[in-house]
């Protein structure tokens, strides 16, 4: 047997047991998700917030609570361990808190309009898009930073893994810096008109914009177009979310509908819902319920993905308009921020019941924040690496698969046969061999086409040009059509 | 109604007391550990990074002698104990861990040619210039308790393995020796004026093989009146190792620059070419894995190539560091030692960036993860090339690219010559065949 195919026997098999012991593993995990079991008859819809509270353990009726404040509308956002939490008011009014125990860490007004808020790697920094620039603070509520080469933000996507903070502007510029080294990785206009639709793919750290004209389009910072575009609406799309593994996508649009999408697939909706009017905000979380904001009223749908589901999970009116939608990783909360402040709600069986300490730590001390952070930074994922699918564990057969093919198909192109004459009386001098003259022409030319075969450009050795029509393509410009 | 909401209790995730080790609750769900790939990719890169940056494989030497260093042997039993005999005919006994010299005497009258201990290691076998055997106590080096006097010249020992008496000579002839009588109890002749390397097969204990300076390797068995094959090679080898693991390979250090690998079953070609030096190898010793072998070369550097591939995966070399005689791989596969022309052995790491001592746990399943990375992305060129990269010195670095150079024009020559001559009247000869003349049974 061949060393090679001894190691990958050696590398399957130690594969194999890897997957079982992590399955067995699973058994030992300590908690198990929340549930509602209804009562025969009860619908879980009809369960109100108090009725929630009022039947379950002290320290989580406690997580329902609302801030009744009047700086409002508000943004928010949950630290990515799920224990701090961020609002940002309109108004100018920014406050980081640890939500569970109440304790304020900071509260200031930036005296400014404050359009976004986002935690950054961890609950020592967070960023705002206030009118003019985006400001760095830190948890005492100090600025750290003001980006100025980053104007007019209406949205803010942070990418964990990548270390960088990316930003949508009013004058539809899109941006990534990375926080690390506080450097611009790029910055370019999308030139899809004002960017108020911004949400992160988790899985592959692409940023999804929605757009007026019912397009959802997807951006890497390594190509000023979008990376993939699909037409989920008719008109206006109002929200968009993505889950946490990042396959479904949902969107809705001015036509009061809810449409959920397979990313992966690009194709038709897997689900159409209709609502009653056009929702304002929506998020999925981490066990895959999705959120969805219709003016003041929240609904929580269960599994409304894979199955087309007839009623919602929860509801509950906040009596405010709602603006901003989050659900907390690792417990069974759902923040909203509205008019009227900020509204902290249980959803049972919306969170991840078991963290993985090394990933993301609700009960983080000081000293593994410290060493977490340094990891993180370690294993800093470079910009360039983000794509619609990470290929980099897999051999990339078909590119070259195409390479030889184009290589090959070079290799038997023969040249055109040129007739050649060559007149034989040339006075009485003839100096040369016709036929070696012939010889060296046709060498000549030879020569000429191989070089020219060479200076081809890539694209076309590798594939002709598609002819598809495309849903898309009534977006083209003219000119583009025609080519 | 029946509701459950996550609560966590803090005991079960905080420590009891400040003595503890924080809690580590883990979950190997996959959601819960995006773009595992592009991590893992990034560690690698950091991990091959940072096997660059810890590679410093030297870890000291040993001087005393006076003369350049001829020749050393390796105790099979004590890792800390090494021979090494040199140009004035001094044999010295070293203690490894302590970096000194235990024990010293001048055995011969010039040079000391060869050094072996017998299997036990209760005993040093040396041969010089003299033309005497001297055995010698191990434990410490007066007199010798034997002296055999041979009639013809002696360039080298090799003692049979699992056999405290038998021990084998070369030089004119391929003399074998029993301990108790002072006369060769054989001899073994295949006209040749002269033999200058000789080594016994560690697993087929009875076969022995030598290299001759009429370019040729001669394998004979103990067992048989006869040398048993000779392969001819173009240009001479100058020593030659067993595989320890696989009984029937033996690589030999040639003077055109390569190793080959031969195995005893096919002897019409060698079953690899080790490229890299550029000048003659010189010397050459197994790992006891049987999966590398160190050389020493002409050219003042060491390499360690594996025993299946064909370019070295490590070259070291210092700068005062001449012309090499005689390199060892320790018996517990952690470092490597070399002698060389001025008088010093040095002490290396076989692999540049272990680090010695005792591993913490921790520390352990770190360097295992890291190492399970270099070897998944090893591919990647990003990754090969920092793993690939070495900084050689100037002469090795020029002197290959001149060798390149003049092989590319070879080559270039030989494709002139074939296409101006008659069809397949120019064969194409393997990298494998080119330098091997001819076997004789």
């Amino acid at each position: 047997m061949g060393k090679v195919h001894q190691r990958r026997i050696v590398n399957e098999s130690k594969n194999k047991l890897a997957a079982k012991i992590s399955e067995a593993a699973n058994v030992l995990l300590p908690e198990n998700s929340g549930y509602i079991i209804a009562e025969p008859g009860e619908k879980t819809t009809k369960i109100s917030q108090t009725q929630l509270s009022n039947s379950v353990d002290v320290t989580s009726a406690k997580k329902h609570f609302d801030l009744k404040l009047d700086f409002g509308p508000y943004d928010i956002d949950y630290s990515l361990n799920g224990r701090q939490l961020l609002i940002g008011g309109r108004k100018g009014h920014v406050a980081a808190m640890d939500w569970i125990t109440k304790h304020l860490m900071c509260e200031i007004n930036v005296m400014e309009e404050v359009y976004d808020v986002k935690w950054l790697h961890n609950e020592n920094l967070f960023s705002v898009a206030q009118k003019k620039w985006v400001y760095m603070y830190d948890n005492q509520g100090v600025e750290v930073h003001c980006l100025k080469n980053l104007n007019n933000v209406l949205h803010q996507e942070f990418l964990p893994y990548h270390f960088l903070l990316s930003t949508a502007s009013e004058e539809g510029f899109l941006s990534w810096l990375d926080v690390s080294m506080g450097k611009l990785v790029t910055q370019f206009n999308a030139k899809m008109g004002r960017l108020s639709l911004m949400t992160q793919n988790s899985n592959n750290a692409l940023i999804c914009l929605g757009h007026t004209k019912g397009v959802v389009s997807m951006w890497s910072p390594n190509l000023r177009e979008p990376v993939a575009k699909i037409l989920c609406h008719g008109n206006m799309i109002t929200s968009l979310a993505i889950n946490s593994n990042g396959m479904y996508m949902a969107t809705s649009g001015m036509d009061r509908s809810i449409k959920v999408w397979d990313i992966r697939r690009l194709k038709g909706p897997l689900q159409d819902y209709k609502v009653r009017t056009s929702p304002r905000s929506m998020v999925f979380s981490q066990t895959g319920c999705l959120a969805v904001a219709i003016n003041n009223v929240v609904d929580v749908y269960e599994e409304c993905c894979t199955k087309t589901i007839q009623h919602a999970y929860l509801r509950h009116n906040i009596a405010r308009t709602i603006n901003n939608l989050a659900f907390c990783p690792f417990e069974d909360v759902l923040g909203a921020g509205h008019d009227g402040g900020f509204s902290s709600l249980l959803i049972p069986g919306s969170g991840e019941p078991n963290f993985d300490a090394l990933e993301r730590n609700p009960f983080q001390t000081k000293k593994q924040r410290k060493e977490a952070e340094v990891k993180m930074l370690l294993e800093k994922i470079p910009a360039e690496m983000i794509t619609l699918e990470s290929t980099v564990d897999e051999v990339d057969i078909n590119t070259f698969q195409t390479k030889l093919t184009a290589r090959n198909s070079l290799q038997t192109v023969k040249p055109l046969k040129i007739n050649i004459k060559v007149r034989n009386k040339i006075k009485k001098k003839t100096l040369a061999n016709p036929s070696k003259i012939k010889e060296k022409i046709l060498e000549e030319k030879t020569k000429e086409f191989v070089r020219a075969l060479n200076a081809r450009p890539k694209d076309e050795i590798d594939e002709g040009k598609s002819t598809r029509f495309g849903v898309l393509d009534r977006f083209k410009n003219k000119r583009n059509k025609k080519e | 109604m029946k509701v459950k909401v996550l609560s966590r209790n803090p005991d079960d995730y905080l420590r009891e007391t400040k003595r503890d080790i924080q809690k580590v609750p883990r979950n190997y769900d996959p959601n819960l550990h995006p773009f595992q790939s592009s991590r893992e990719y990034v560690r690698a890169l950091n991990a091959v990074k940072l096997e660059r940056v810890f590679a410093k494989p030297f870890i000291g030497n040993l001087d005393g002698h006076r003369d350049g260093i001829f020749c050393m042997a390796k105790h099979p039993k004590s890792l800390s104990t090494l021979a090494s005999g040199s140009y004035d005919g001094e044999v010295r006994l070293w203690n490894l861990t302590k970096k000194k010299c235990i024990s010293s005497i001048n055995g011969h009258d010039r040079f000391v040619r060869g050094l072996s201990f017998n299997p036990d290691g209760t005993r040093l076998f040396s041969v010089g210039d003299d033309s005497t055997i001297k055995v010698w106590n191990t434990e410490e080096l007066d007199t010798p308790s034997h002296t055999f006097i041979s009639q013809s010249v002696l360039y080298g020992i090799s003692c049979q393995w699992l056999n405290d008496k038998v021990f084998a000579t070369c030089g004119d002839v391929v003399q074998l020796w029993d301990i108790t009588r002072s006369q060769p109890t054989s001899t073994l002749k295949w006209g040749v004026d002269s033999l200058h390397h000789i080594a016994f097969n560690q697993i087929d204990t009875n076969v022995l093989a030598s290299c001759a300076s009429d370019r040729s390797i001669i394998l004979y068995d103990t067992r048989e009146v006869k040398p048993m094959r000779k392969i001819i090679m173009k240009l001479k080898t100058n020593q030659l190792a067993w595989n320890p693991m696989e009984a029937y390979v033996f690589t030999a250090a040639n003077e055109d620059y390569n190793c080959y690998s031969y195995d005893t079953r096919n002897l019409e070609s060698p079953i690899n070419v080790h490229k890299d030096h550029v000048a003659a190898v010189t010397c050459i010793d197994y790992a006891p894995t049987g999966l590398e072998f160190v050389t020493g070369s002409y050219d003042k550097t060491i390499r360690i190539f594996e025993s299946h591939q064909g370019h070295s995966r490590e070259i070291y070399h210092t700068k005062r560091m001449q012309h090499l005689t005689s390199v060892i791989w320790s018996l517990d596969n952690k470092f490597v030692l070399s002698a060389s022309d001025e008088m010093n052995i040095r002490i290396w790491k076989a692999n540049a960036s272990e680090k010695l001592g005792t591993l913490r746990p921790r520390e352990r399943t770190a360097l295992e993860y890291n190492a399970t990375l270099k070897e998944k992305f090893a591919a990647h060129p990003q990754v090969k090339r920092i793993a690939r990269h070495r900084q050689v010195p100037k002469h090795i670095y020029h002197e290959r690219n001149q060798q390149l150079e003049s092989k590319k024009k070879l080559k270039r020559k030989e494709e002139n010559v074939r296409k101006h001559s008659k069809k397949n009247s120019i064969p194409y000869v393997s990298e494998k065949k080119k330098n091997v003349v001819s076997e004789v049974v």
